[in-house]
C-alpha cells in the first residue's frame, strides 16, 4: 500500500515540474499534446524487430528534457520503475522466437531478443514522452487542451476527476493500511476476511472523502469546468514548434536517417 | 444598507436519511462583526453553515443576503460563493492540488478572472496568512497548521465579504491558534465579516462581538457574549460557562470587584491586568 502512496506523491511531483518557466513550458498545450501524439504514433508504427529506425527518435525526449530543465535522475527513476512491467510483457519473446536475426561475430542474436529490445525501446520512448508532456504542461492543462482540440467536455472532466480521485484513494489506502498494521502487531492477522472489510471501509471512506472534496470545490465556485494555469494564445513560436517536430518525425519515420547516413557514407567512400 | 449581511428566516432542513438537522431556524449575521456560533455536537452548526453559501438548500424557509433572497441558479450560486467564503474543518478535504499556489488559485480561476488578476490575488491571499514564502511548496508536505492557513488563503483569494470557518482552532497548538487569531483579526480590520463555529467557549467569549447559540437545529440565544453566555439555559445547553466569567464571579463572591472601572475582562490578559489593577489599588492607601 505504501508503494501506492509514494507513486502517487511522485505523480504530484510531476505536476510540480509543470510550474516551471522555460520556453517548453510556455508552448501552447495543444501544440505539445499534438507533437507528443505524433511522436507516439510514429514510434509505435514500427514493426517489432525495429531498432535502428527508433534510435533517432531518442532525440526528441533528450531535447525536451534539456530545454525544459527537467531533473534527469527523477525521470530515469520513473522509467526504471516501469521496466519490470515491460519485461513481464516481453519476457517470452526470446523463448518463443528463436530464429536468428543478427549475427555479431560468432554470437547469434535471436529475433526474440531483438523484439524484446525493440519493445523496451518503444516503451521507454512513448512513456517518456508522456511523462515529459505532463511535467511540462500539467494534467489540468492537458485536459483543457484536449477539450479545445475537440474532445467532449464530459470526457475531459471525468479524466480530471479520476486524476484527483487517485490521490484521495491512495491517501485513504495509506491511512487504512497503517491503522491495520498498527493493530495487527506486525504481520499476523492478515487474513483474507480482514482484507475484505478493509477494502469495503476503504471504498466507503474514499467515497465520503471525495464527496467532502466535491463540497469544498463547489463552495469555491466550481461549476463543472476545470481551468488550467495558463490562458494561451497560439503564437508563431507554437506553430514553428508544431511544424518542425512533425516534419522531423515524418522524415525520421519515412527516410530512416540511420540507413540514409549509412548509404551516404558507403556512397562517399566506395 | 442594513446591518444584516446574511439572514435566515424559519429555515428547516432534513437530510436525505430523514435527520431533521435544522428546525425553524431564524438568525442574523451582522456586517463587519465577529460572530461566534456555539452549540453542542450535533446542534446543527455545520448544517447551518452549508446553507450560508448555498451548498444545501433549505427544505422550507428562506435565506437572504443583503436583504435579497438567495438565488440558486448557476450564476446566482457562483456570485453567492464568491461573496461568502467557507473554510471547512478538515484541511485535507479542501486541498487537492499539487502546490500551494495552484490550490489557492482554484477559486479565482472558477470566477473566470484573467491570469494577472489571479496572480495578484493569490499573492495577496498568501501574504495575508503569512504563507507567501511557501507558495511553491507541495501541499502534502505542509504541517496541519500551514494547511489550515492555505485553506483560508484559498477562500481569501476569492475576495469574499464574509468568511465562515468551521472549528478553525481544532487541532492547532497554542502558538498556531494565536497566529490564526491574529490572521483573523487582520481580516476583520480589513472589513471582512467573520463567522466561526467553535467549541472553545473561552475563545468565543474573548473574541466575538456577537454570539449565536444553537440547540437541536434551532437558535437558542443571540447577543453579545457577556450578555448571553452566562445565562443558565445557555450554560445548560453548552455544558459550561466561560472560565474567565467563572473566575470573575468567584472573585466577586470574595468581595473583589473587577468591574471597578466599569469594564468586564473577557480574555486572560485582560483578567490578569484587571487583577493587577485591583491589587495595586488596594496596596495604595
Ligand atoms: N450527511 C448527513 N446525513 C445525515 N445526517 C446528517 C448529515 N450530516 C449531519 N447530520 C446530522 O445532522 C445533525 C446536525 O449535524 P451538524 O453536523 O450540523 O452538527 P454540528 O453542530 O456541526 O456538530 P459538531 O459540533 O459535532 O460538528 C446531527 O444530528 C447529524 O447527525
Ligand atoms: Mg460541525
Amino acid at each position: 500500500m505504501n508503494a501506492i502512496t509514494t507513486a502517487v506523491i511522485d505523480l504530484k511531483q510531476l505536476e510540480l515540474f509543470a510550474q516551471g518557466d522555460t520556453q517548453v513550458h510556455g508552448r501552447d498545450a495543444r501544440v505539445k499534446v499534438l507533437v507528443t501524439l505524433f511522436f507516439i504514433l510514429s514510434v509505435i508504427s514500427y514493426h517489432r524487430y525495429e531498432i535502428n529506425g527508433l534510435l533517432p527518435f531518442t532525440l526528441f525526449p533528450i531535447i525536451m528534457v534539456c530545454r525544459a530543465e527537467l531533473p534527469i535522475p527523477y525521470l530515469a527513476r520513473k522509467m526504471l520503475l516501469i521496466c519490470p512491467f515491460i519485461l513481464l510483457i516481453g519476457a517470452f519473446n526470446p523463448l518463443l522466437d528463436r530464429s536468428t536475426l543478427w549475427q555479431v561475430g560468432s554470437i547469434e542474436i535471436s529475433g526474440g531478443c531483438i523484439s524484446l529490445l525493440s519493445l523496451l525501446l518503444r516503451s521507454f520512448l512513448t512513456i517518456g514522452a508522456a511523462l515529459i508532456l505532463v511535467a511540462t504542461t500539467g494534467f489540468t492543462t492537458i485536459c483543457q487542451a484536449l477539450e479545445r482540440l475537440g474532445m467532449p467536455e464530459v470526457f475531459t472532466v471525468q479524466l480530471l476527476f479520476l486524476h484527483r480521485y487517485l490521490f484521495v484513494l491512495a491517501e485513504e489506502a495509506e491511512r487504512a493500511s497503517r491503522a491495520r498494521e498498527l493493530r495487527s502487531c506486525g504481520s499476523t492477522g492478515r487474513g483474507i476476511g480482514s482484507f475484505g472489510s478493509l477494502t469495503g471501509h476503504l471504498l466507503l471512506r474514499t467515497w465520503q472523502r471525495a464527496e467532502r472534496i466535491h463540497t469544498t470545490m463547489l463552495s469555491r465556485g466550481f461549476t463543472g469546468q476545470f481551468h488550467g494555469q495558463r490562458r494561451e494564445r497560439f503564437s508563431h513560436a507554437d506553430l514553428t514548434f508544431l511544424i518542425s517536430w512533425s516534419v522531423t518525425f515524418l522524415l525520421m519515420r519515412t527516410m530512416e536517417p540511420a540507413t540514409l547516413l549509412g548509404s551516404f557514407i558507403t556512397g562517399a567512400f566506395p | 444598507m442594513s446591518d444584516a449581511i446574511i439572514r435566515l428566516e424559519n429555515v428547516s432542513y432534513r437530510y436525505p436519511d430523514g435527520t431533521a438537522a435544522l428546525t425553524d431556524c431564524s438568525l442574523t449575521i451582522n456586517r463587519n462583526k465577529r460572530t461566534a456560533v456555539l452549540g453542542a455536537n450535533g446542534a446543527g452548526k455545520t448544517t447551518m453553515f452549508l446553507h450560508l453559501n448555498g451548498i444545501l438548500q433549505p427544505s422550507s424557509g428562506r435565506l437572504f443576503r443583503d436583504d435579497i433572497p438567495f438565488e440558486y441558479s448557476r450564476t446566482g450560486l457562483r456570485k453567492l460563493r464568491s461573496k461568502v467564503g467557507m473554510v471547512f474543518q478538515n484541511p485535507d478535504s479542501q486541498l487537492f492540488s499539487a502546490s500551494v499556489q495552484e490550490d489557492v488559485s482554484f477559486g479565482p480561476m472558477n470566477l473566470g478572472l484573467d491570469t494577472t488578476t489571479i496572480r495578484r490575488r493569490v499573492a495577496e491571499a498568501l501574504g495575508a496568512v503569512a504563507m507567501a514564502g511557501l507558495a511553491d511548496k507541495p501541499v502534502h508536505n505542509l504541517s496541519y497548521g500551514q494547511k489550515k492557513r492555505v485553506c483560508i488563503a484559498g477562500v481569501l483569494a476569492m475576495e469574499p465579504e464574509v468568511i465562515i470557518l468551521d472549528e478553525p482552532m481544532a487541532g492547532l497548538d497554542a502558538a498556531m491558534q494565536e497566529e490564526l487569531t491574529a490572521v483573523l483579526e487582520r481580516l476583520h480590520a480589513g472589513g471582512i465579516t467573520i463567522v466561526i463555529a467553535t467549541h472553545d467557549l473561552d475563545f468565543a467569549y474573548g473574541w466575538a462581538d456577537q454570539a449565536l447559540v444553537m440547540q437541536s437545529g434551532g437558535l437558542l440565544a443571540h447577543g453579545t457574549p457577556e450578555d448571553i453566555l452566562l445565562r443558565p439555559e445557555v450554560g445548560n445547553a453548552l455544558g459550561t460557562i466561560p472560565q474567565i466569567a467563572e473566575i470573575i464571579h468567584s472573585l466577586s463572591l470574595l468581595g473583589i470587584d473587577l468591574r471597578g472601572n466599569g469594564y468586564l475582562p473577557r480574555t486572560r490578559n485582560e483578567l490578569v491586568a484587571a487583577i493587577a489593577a485591583v491589587t495595586t489599588r488596594e496596596d495604595t492607601p
